[in-house]
């Protein structure tokens, strides 16, 4: 939702970033706040990938330019754990398989560590089971999924659950899913919006990474952002996302090659 | 030279025989008289033996070493933080020899006991396995364990009978500069099942030999478990030789973990003897400091519809160094064979080595064969993820390094077991 006067959650300046010298991102501008749901689409190689691991600090990318802030911090001054323990929440698009820990320990060990830098109680393995399973039934998910190893032998729609009860548990104030839609049927595919949907409040925000705009049936953005060759080259509403459904994103190239004529 | 001190080792070791007592069978006789035969036609091995090239065990030829002597001095409550909640059959071993005081027997369903007791109300079954599978006439080794054997675990699980609780054979090191010679032997009648522990334990930091002999037969319908413990003293060597003979869809499951012993050998050699028989055999090496440790295993199918499945792990730290040698034989008759191993090694340090090989020897053409290996580091999109949800990079270091052992202790089937080890793992695997 979009409320006025509601303070900036994340703003992004001119960003730039390469991976094996090998520019990715080349100037982005994006500014968050409290309750919105920003959609950020395109085309596979435009970089919005890319631009999910870089706010959250992959080590592989190389910040060569911009600024990004969160909550007033500056966030390209903190490693991957510190963004995490602020605020700031990465759904994987592929998330890692662990053999030989199991989910709930690795849950645990998560929500504690969160916990115990925001000044908050831990949780003993009794404590935190009642917890979780309290925020598993929102992802309709079943209960021995706390007893298998992280991830391993997990359905697409299981991996994705697991990220998003990641997200219920640690209540990030802002969260960024990179293509949660991908590899999902469509009972899945609700089952995780609606999850989001309960997650979202006016405090917090999320960003949606997404190639389709299938996912934005059920989690209603406020704005849609179009990503090519590593910029952001056009924002609207919700309206655009359909737009884009419909005419695909050859006519916004034809549009910027005009303008960049125009200005010439 | 070398070889020349090593021989001097096994003459040593063949005049302390001369002494030994004569049994009264003269089938155990014979067969204490061809394996000193083969003693003495042997020489200690070397690192120009191929077998043996990445492991140099001339520094046992340093120390004496004698045969260890029984001691009775032992009290039950030195030992009592080895027992596992669920064991109700427990035989202990001190350096080689059988404590009545220590060990407990108590299923009735159960043949078990020590060898001399059992040979002589079970002789015509033991002279049908005992050394039969572990063949001596290759292996220096086995053939000194059968020449000096004497006493040993001996497990009989009757025709179609379930055994429940696992049984704990617990193999206590006391003494230094001895060498000992545990001894176990597993029967497995035909559509029985039972789950066994071998564990090999220090009481004490010592230099000492253990060369131990394990045989395991399993009837036709058999299953066993078998997980098999190697927490030895770490200036200690550690001989280990197990033969398993399979018969037909008797299924036999093994997890071996390794994490004593300065130098240790662990040699398994599982034969799939008949149709449809089953093996999956797990291992996991967990060293540091100078510790070497080698596990050599050879998986031989010699008939169709057979089935093996194995994963070998090792984690090396400081300058510690693992050697897996995984041999597939898939003999002519074998068809439709459905083998897989995998080798999976994690180096912790700069100057820790792994050498692995596996070694597929395939003749039957209608098989289904699966390896692979790797030796690595930790996957830095797995350091990254943990990270990204709040751990520090040592603390999804950390994690990420006991969940590469906890794996294969996960498939330990004794709860109270696996508990005991993970914390070990987690201890072993936690830098600062």
């Amino acid at each position: 939702m979009i409320i006025e006067n509601s303070p900036t959650i994340l703003s992004v300046q001119g960003l730039r970033a390469s991976i094996n010298g090998t520019e990715i991102l080349k100037g982005i501008d994006l500014t968050v706040k409290s309750g919105e749901i920003h959609a950020i689409m395109g085309l596979n190689g435009s970089g919005k990938s890319t631009f999910s691991k870089v706010l959250a600090g992959h080590p592989s990318y190389e910040v060569t330019g911009g600024t990004i802030q969160f909550e007033g911090k500056n966030l390209l001054e903190l490693p991957p754990e510190e963004r995490a323990r602020a605020g700031l929440f990465l759904a994987f698009q592929y998330p890692i398989e662990i053999p030989g820990v199991a989910n709930t320990q690795f849950l645990r060990l998560a929500y504690n560590t969160v916990q115990a830098q925001r000044g908050k109680e831990e949780l003993d393995p009794l404590e935190f089971d009642d917890f979780v399973r309290e925020k598993m039934k929102l992802l309709e998910m079943k209960p021995d999924f706390l007893d298998r190893s992280v991830n391993e032998g997990f359905s697409g729609g299981e991996k994705k659950r697991n990220e998003i009860l990641q997200m219920a548990l640690l209540e990030p104030k802002l969260s960024v899913l990179d293509e949660t839609d991908s590899g999902l049927d469509i009972d899945a595919l609700k089952i995780v919006a609606n999850g989001v949907n309960r997650l979202t409040n006016k405090d917090n925000a999320t960003i949606l990474v997404t190639h389709y705009q299938r996912l934005l049936d059920y989690i209603v953005p406020d704005f849609v952002h179009v990503m090519q060759a590593g910029r952001i080259v056009m924002t609207g509403g919700k309206e655009l996302a359909l737009e884009l459904e419909t005419r695909g994103y050859d006519w916004i190239t034809a549009n910027k090659q005009q303008d960049a004529g125009v200005s010439a | 030279m070398s070889e020349v001190t090593g021989t001097n080792y096994l003459e040593c070791l063949l005049k302390s025989w001369q002494a030994k007592p004569i049994e009264s069978l003269s089938w155990l006789n014979q067969l204490r008289a061809q394996a000193i035969d083969r003693v003495s036609t042997q020489k200690l091995p070397t690192k120009r033996d191929e077998e043996w090239r990445f492991t140099d065990i001339s520094p046992l030829t340093t120390l004496p070493y004698r045969p260890s002597q029984p001691d009775v001095n032992l009290r039950i409550q030195d030992i009592q933080h080895l027992f596992l909640d669920e064991v109700k059959n427990r035989l202990v071993f001190v350096d080689g020899y059988y404590s009545l005081q220590l060990s407990a027997v108590a299923n009735p369903a159960l043949v078990i006991g020590n060898l001399p007791a059992l040979l002589s109300t079970h002789a015509s079954i033991l002279e049908s396995h005992l050394g039969q599978y572990a063949r001596f006439d290759q292996n220096v080794f086995t053939a000194l364990s059968t020449a000096f054997l004497r006493d040993g675990a001996v497990i009989i699980a009757p025709r179609n009978t379930v055994i429940a609780d696992p049984i704990h054979v617990i193999f206590i090191a006391t003494q230094h500069e001895v060498t000992s010679y545990p001894r176990c032997l597993l029967i497995g009648e035909s559509g029985s099942q039972i789950t066994l522990i071998e564990d090999y334990v220090a009481l004490q930091e010592a230099a000492y030999i253990t060369n131990a002999v394990t045989e395991v037969s399993l009837a036709g319908n058999a299953r066993a478990q078998h997980i098999r413990i190697q927490r030895e003293s770490t200036q200690a060597f550690h001989f280990a030789n197990c033969a398993v003979a399979l018969a037909h869809a008797s299924h036999y499951q093994s997890v071996s973990i390794t994490q004593g012993a300065r130098i240790s050998r662990h040699n398994l050699d599982v034969r799939l003897t008949d149709e449809a028989a089953e093996c999956t055999i797990d291992g996991l090496t967990l060293i540091s400091g100078h510790q070497l440790a080698d596990t050599h295993t050879c998986i031989d199918h010699s008939k169709p519809n057979g089935t093996s499945h194995q994963q070998h792990k090792c984690i090396a730290d400081d300058t510690a160094h693992a050697v897996f040698n995984g041999k597939i034989i898939v003999r002519p008759h074998a068809q439709r064979t459905n083998s897989s191993q995998s080798s999976r090694n994690l180096l912790l340090s700069k100057t820790a080595q792994v050498d692995t090989k596996p070694q597929l020897e395939i003749f039957a053409d209608d098989v289904k064969c699966a390896h692979g290996a790797t030796v690595g580091q930790l996957d830095p999109e797995e350091i990254f993820y943990l990270r990204s949800r709040g751990l520090s990079e040592k603390a999804a270091r950390n994690l990420l390094t006991y969940a590469f052992g906890a794996e294969i202790i996960n498939r330990i089937p004794v709860i109270s077991l696996k508990q005991q080890l993970a914390q070990t793992v987690l201890e072993q695997t936690q830098s600062n």
